[in-house]
C-alpha cells in the first residue's frame, strides 16, 4: 500500500520536471531574442573601437549560452509520445 | 605551385570520393542496415546545407563590409533551433503523419489539398532559388577564376561562363544519379544525405583551417588578433536596429520556408527525436563556422591590396601567404558548401514541380484512360523530377549569366532569402489557426510575391537590367507611389528592409482578412484541424463517407503510382489485418484514407486525392461529417472510438466466420454437382468401354475395326485411371503422407521442363520467361513443384481465351521467399470466383470444355503448402494470373 503511494508521488513529480522542463524549453527562445537585441541600446560611436570587441564577445558569449543551455535542456527531455520511427518499405 | 590543372584533378578525385560515399550509402540502405543512417549526426550534418557557399566566402565579404551584420544570419536559425519545442516539432509530426513531400505539399495539404495553391508555393520557392542558386555557380567560377589567376591567365567572361556550364552539368549528372533512383515513400535519399554529411564536416574543417591559420599562424594568437580588430578599419558594430531586427527574423523564417530546408529537416527526418540533438548541435555548427569569419575579414582586408574582392579572402589570404595546401582545402570547402546546397535545393524544388504541376498536368490531359500499365505514373514522375532538376539550374545559369555575376554574394543572398519567406504566414497560420482559409493563403502568397517581385527581386538584377533608373526615381508612368524602393511614398528605409516589411505585412495582412471573410471547404477543415491538433491522437472522421470502388480499381491505380511490388504489399497487409486471404481488402473508409495517404507519399496530397477521388466517384467529406469533428463533438467521438475499437475486433471475426460460412455454402452445392458430375465421368468411359467390349465379344468384324474399339477402351481407361489418380494424389496430399524428395534445381531448368512436359512448344501458346529464372536455384521437392508447373501451363492452354495466347512467367525476391507469378492475357476470373477456385471440385468454365473434374488447382495448393509455400490469385494483372511463393 505505501509502496504503490510512494511511487505514485514519485512519478508526479517526475512529470512534474518534464512539465517544467518543456515550458523552459518554451521561454528560452524568447529570452535569446531579448539577449541578442540589447546591444542595440549601445550608444554606437564611430571612433570607438573598444565597443567593437565588446560586441563582437558579447554575441558569441550569448551564442554559447544559448547553445550550452538548450543542450543541457535536451538531456533532460524525455521525448516521449513520439511515434516510431517509419520502417522503411 | 598549384596549378590550375592541378585544380581540377583534385576537384574531380573529391568529386569521385563523394559518388563512392552516396554509392556506398545508398547500397547499406537498399540492404537494409541502414541504422547508421539515421543517426541524429548525420542528421544535424546534413541541415548544414544551410551554409551554402554564401557562408563559406559570402560571410567574410559581408563581414569587411557591414561588420557584425552577418552573425544575424546564424542568429535567427540559432534562436529557431533552440524554440524547436514551438514550431519545429509540430511541423515534423505533422510531415510524419500526413506523408508531407515538400513545402508545397504542406501548404496545398492543408488548405483542402489545392491544386492550386501548391502551384503557387511551387513558383514562388523556384523564383525565390534561382538567384541562390546562381550565388553558388557564381562563387565555384570564381574560386576556379582565383587559381587561373595565380596560374598565370586572367580569366575572361568567356570562360567564367563555360566553367559556371560544366559545374550545373556535374551537380545535375551527380543529382539525378542519386536524388531520383527512387520514388521512396517517404522521400529519402540516403546517398544524397551522407554525401551532404561528408561535405558538412570537409567545409567546416577547412573554414576552421582557414580561421586557425589567420589567428595562429598570421596574427600571433587570441591577444593579438583583438588588438588587431580594435585597430582595423571594419567597424563591427555600427548597427541599424532596423536591419538587425529583420534579419533576425528573415534567417530564422527562411530556416523554416527554404525548400532545401523543409527537405532536410522535416522531409528526410526519420526520428522526431533528432530534433532534440540538432537543437543544440545545428547552432554549435554554425557557431564554429561564424567563428573565425570576423579575424579572416579583418587580416584580409590588412593583408592584400585594396580592392581585392573581400568575398573571397578565405581562399586569397591562404595563397597571399603562399599556403597552397590550405587554399586547396579551402577551395574544397566552398566548393563542398556550394554543390550540396545546389543538390538538396534542385530535389526539394523537383520533387514539388513534378508533384503540383506535371502529374496534375499530365492526368487531367488523359482523364480515364483504361489502356494503363502498373507503373506508368512513376516513370513520369520520375523523368519529370529528371526534368525540372536540368530546368531549375538552367534558371540559375540565366540568371547567373543576366544578373553579370557582378552583385555581392550577400546582397543575392537575402533577396532569395525574403522571397522564401513570403510562404511563413501560410505555412504558420495553417499549422496554427484552424480558421486559415485556402482563399486566404491564395491571396496572402500572392500579395506578398508580387510585392517582393517588385520591391526586391527586379532590382536585384542591377539599375537599368530590369528595372530603369527613372522607374526606381520616380516610380512606373510617373506614379510615384509605387516606387520600388519607396512604397506608399514612406522613403529613407533601407531597401531590403523596406520590401520585407511591404511585402510581410501586406502578405500576413491579406491572408488574414481574406481568411476572415470566406468560409472553408469541409476538406479544408478536415485537414485543418488535423493539423492543427497533431498532437492530440484524435481519430478524426475519415474524408472518405462512402467507399464505392473496388479493390481492384484501387489496386490497379496504386500500381500505376508505386510499382506493382509495393502497392501489392500495402494491400496484402490491410488484407491480412481484416482477417482476409488473399491480395484484395474490403473497401472501407478507413483503408481508402490510409492508401491515399501513401500514393501522398509519392505524388503529393492534391494529386493523389483527386486520383482516388475520379475512382471513389467524389464522394468526399460532407458538412455532416465534420459536426463529428467539431470540438463539441469531440468527447462523443473519444467515446465512440472507443466502442469502435472494441467492436472492430468482432467484426473481424464476424467477417471471417461470414467469409467462411460464404465458401461453406457455395462448397456444398458444388459437392453436389461434383456428386453427379463425378458419376458422370465415371459412367461415361464405362460405358463406352462396356458397348465397345461388347462389340468385340460378338466377334465377327474386321480387324481394323477391332483395333479402332480396342484403342477407345484403351484411352477410356487411361481417362478413369487418371481421374482416380488425381483423387487419391490429393487425398494423400491431404492426409500429409506424402513423402518430400529434397534436391535443388535450377528454376529455370524446371520451367522449361514443365513447358516441354506440357507441350508447350507445339502449339499456338506463347511463353516469355523472365531472364531472372535461370539464375535462381530451388531447394525442395523439384518434381512435386514442376508437376504445379505444368498444372498452371496446362490451365492457360485449356482456359486462356485470348486470341493469341501467351503467358509470362516471371520471379520476385522478397522477405525470405521467392515470389513467381504466371501471368496470362485471357479474361481472368471474376472476383467472386478467386477464392472458390483453389477448391476441390470447383470449376469455373463449364465441363465439357475442361475435360478434367477441377482438382488440378486444388492438387497444386497442396503442393505448395506441402512445400512451405503457397499458390494464390494475383488480381489487378489484366489477366489470368497465379503467384507462387516458395521459400528460399
Amino acid at each position: 500500500m505505501s509502496n504503490g503511494l510512494k511511487s505514485k508521488i514519485f512519478l508526479e513529480q517526475a512529470g512534474y520536471r518534464q512539465r517544467r522542463l518543456r515550458d523552459a524549453l518554451r521561454f528560452w527562445p524568447i529570452f535569446g531574442c531579448i539577449l541578442l537585441v540589447i546591444p542595440l541600446l549601445w550608444k554606437p560611436d564611430a571612433t570607438d573601437h573598444a565597443l567593437d570587441a565588446r560586441a563582437l564577445i558579447y554575441v558569441f558569449g550569448v551564442w554559447a549560452l544559448l547553445i550550452a543551455v538548450t543542450a543541457i535542456m535536451a538531456r533532460g527531455l524525455r521525448v516521449d509520445d513520439v511515434p516510431d520511427p517509419t520502417p522503411k518499405p | 605551385m598549384l596549378g590550375f590543372n592541378t585544380v581540377i584533378a583534385i576537384s574531380l578525385c573529391y568529386v569521385a570520393i563523394l559518388f563512392m560515399v552516396a554509392f556506398l550509402a545508398e547500397r547499406r540502405a537498399t540492404q537494409g542496415n541502414a541504422t547508421w543512417l539515421h543517426s541524429p549526426l548525420i542528421y544535424t550534418l546534413s541541415l548544414s546545407i544551410y551554409c551554402t557557399a554564401w557562408t563559406f566566402y559570402g560571410a567574410v565579404g559581408y563581414a569587411a563590409r557591414s561588420g557584425l551584420e552577418f552573425v544575424t544570419i546564424y542568429l535567427g536559425p540559432t534562436l529557431m533551433m533552440i524554440g524547436w519545442w514551438w514550431i519545429l516539432r509540430k511541423l515534423v509530426r505533422i510531415g510524419r503523419a500526413q506523408r508531407i513531400t515538400s513545402i508545397a505539399d504542406l501548404v496545398s495539404s492543408r488548405f483542402g489539398k489545392s491544386t492550386s495553391l501548391g502551384v503557387i508555393v511551387t513558383v514562388i520557392s523556384v523564383v525565390a532559388a534561382t538567384p541562390y542558386i546562381a550565388l553558388q555557380l557564381q562563387s565555384v567560377t570564381l574560386a576556379f577564376a582565383v587559381f587561373a589567376q595565380t596560374g598565370g591567365q586572367l580569366w575572361q567572361d568567356a570562360d567564367l561562363n563555360a566553367t559556371a556550364m560544366w559545374v550545373a552539368v556535374g551537380l545535375f549528372i551527380f543529382t539525378v544519379i542519386f536524388g531520383t533512383r527512387n520514388l521512396d515513400a517517404n522521400e529519402r535519399h540516403h546517398g544524397i544525405v551522407m554525401a551532404i554529411a561528408v561535405e558538412a564536416v570537409v567545409k567546416l574543417i577547412a573554414l576552421l583551417a582557414v580561421g586557425v591559420f589567420v589567428v595562429w599562424g598570421v596574427a600571433g594568437g587570441p591577444a593579438e588578433m583583438m588588438t588587431r580588430i580594435d585597430s582595423s578599419d571594419v567597424v563591427l558594430w555600427d548597427q541599424n536596429g532596423g536591419r538587425w531586427v529583420s534579419l533576425l527574423f528573415l534567417s530564422g523564417a527562411a530556416l523554416l520556408c527554404l525548400p532545401r530546408m523543409f527537405q532536410v529537416l522535416v522531409v528526410e527526418n526519420a526520428d522526431e527525436r533528432h530534433l532534440a540533438i540538432a537543437s543544440w548541435a545545428f547552432p554549435t555548427y554554425l557557431m564554429l563556422m561564424s567563428l573565425f569569419v570576423v579575424p579572416i575579414a579583418v587580416v584580409g582586408l590588412d593583408l592584400l591590396p585594396a580592392g581585392s574582392n573581400p568575398d573571397l579572402f578565405v581562399l586569397t589570404v591562404p595563397l597571399h601567404e603562399g599556403k597552397q595546401g590550405l587554399a586547396m582545402l579551402s577551395f574544397l570547402g566552398g566548393f563542398s558548401s556550394a554543390t550540396s546546397m545546389v543538390m538538396v535545393a534542385t530535389i526539394a524544388l523537383a520533387t514539388m514541380v513534378s508533384n503540383h504541376i506535371v502529374v496534375p498536368m499530365w492526368l487531367s490531359l488523359r482523364p480515364n484512360e483504361q489502356a494503363v500499365m502498373s507503373g506508368d505514373v512513376r516513370h513520369v514522375i520520375l523523368l519529370a523530377r529528371r526534368l525540372s532538376i536540368a530546368g531549375v539550374l538552367f534558371l540559375g545559369l540565366v540568371y547567373y549569366r543576366v544578373s553579370g555575376g557582378g552583385t555581392a554574394l550577400a546582397a543575392i543572398g537575402l533577396v532569395s532569402f525574403s522571397g522564401a519567406v513570403q510562404i511563413l504566414p501560410a505555412m504558420l497560420g495553417g499549422v496554427f489557426w484552424r480558421g486559415a482559409s485556402r482563399l486566404g493563403a491564395a491571396a496572402g502568397l500572392l500579395t506578398g510575391l508580387a510585392f517582393w517581385l517588385w520591391t526586391l527581386f527586379l532590382p536585384s538584377f542591377g539599375v537599368e537590367a530590369l528595372i530603369s533608373q527613372t522607374v526606381i526615381e520616380q516610380g512606373p508612368y510617373g506614379l510615384s507611389w509605387l516606387r520600388p524602393q519607396a512604397m506608399f511614398g514612406i522613403v529613407g528605409l533601407d531597401p531590403l528592409v523596406h520590401g520585407l516589411l511591404w511585402s510581410m505585412l501586406l502578405n500576413t495582412g491579406m491572408f488574414i482578412l481574406v481568411s476572415l471573410v470566406t468560409f472553408p471547404t469541409p476538406l479544408e477543415r478536415l485537414q485543418g484541424a488535423q493539423f492543427v491538433n497533431v498532437f492530440e491522437h484524435s481519430a478524426a472522421a475519415p474524408a472518405w463517407t462512402t467507399a464505392a470502388a473496388g479493390a481492384e480499381d484501387l489496386l490497379i491505380m496504386a500500381q500505376r503510382i508505386m510499382g506493382s511490388e509495393q502497392a501489392q504489399a500495402i494491400f496484402e497487409r490491410e488484407a491480412a489485418r481484416q482477417g482476409k486471404n488473399g491480395f484484395l481488402p474490403e473497401v472501407t473508409p478507413n483503408f481508402v484514407e490510409l492508401l491515399e495517404r501513401e500514393l501522398a507519399g509519392s505524388v503529393g496530397a492534391a494529386t493523389s486525392h483527386a486520383m482516388v477521388g475520379q475512382l471513389i466517384g467524389g464522394s468526399g467529406v460532407s458538412v455532416e461529417d465534420l459536426i463529428a469533428v467539431a470540438d463539441e463533438a469531440a468527447q462523443i467521438l473519444e467515446y465512440s472510438n472507443r466502442l469502435e475499437a472494441k467492436s472492430s475486433e468482432q467484426e473481424q471475426t464476424a467477417r471471417a466466420l461470414r467469409d467462411a460460412n460464404d465458401k461453406l455454402t457455395a462448397l456444398s452445392i458444388q459437392k453436389d454437382a461434383f456428386l453427379s458430375q463425378i458419376s458422370h465421368e465415371l459412367r461415361t468411359p464405362m460405358t463406352s468401354i462396356r458397348s465397345f467390349s461388347d462389340i468385340l465379344r460378338d466377334g465377327d468384324i474386321p480387324l481394323s475395326d477391332q483395333k479402332r474399339y480396342s484403342g477407345i477402351i484403351h484411352d477410356e481407361a487411361i481417362r478413369l485411371t487418371g481421374l482416380l489418380d488425381d483423387l487419391l494424389d490429393l487425398s494423400v496430399l491431404e492426409n500429409g503422407q506424402v513423402m518430400l524428395h529434397v534436391n535443388t534445381g535450377n528454376l529455370g531448368v524446371l520451367i522449361e521442363r514443365a513447358i516441354g512436359a506440357a507441350g508447350g512448344l507445339e502449339d499456338t501458346l506463347e511463353i516469355v520467361c523472365a531472364p531472372e529464372l535461370a539464375q535462381i536455384a530451388v531447394t525442395t521437392d523439384l518434381d512435386r513443384l514442376v508437376q504445379v508447373f505444368i498444372n498452371l501451363i496446362a490451365n492457360t492452354r485449356k482456359y486462356c481465351d485470348a486470341e493469341q495466347q501467351r503467358l509470362k512467367i516471371s520471379v520476385l525476391k522478397r522477405d525470405g521467399m521467392y515470389l513467381i507469378d504466371f501471368v496470362d492475357n485471357g479474361c481472368g476470373i471474376a472476383p467472386e470466383n478467386q477464392q472458390l477456385i483453389f477448391e476441390k471440385f470447383s470449376r469455373v468454365a463449364d465441363g465439357s470444355k475442361a475435360g478434367g473434374a477441377g482438382l488440378g488447382l486444388a492438387i497444386c495448393r497442396e503442393i505448395m503448402r506441402r512445400l512451405g509455400g503457397d499458390i494464390a490469385y494475383l488480381p489487378g494483372q489484366y489477366g489470368t494470373a497465379f503467384r507462387i511463393t516458395l521459400p528460399k
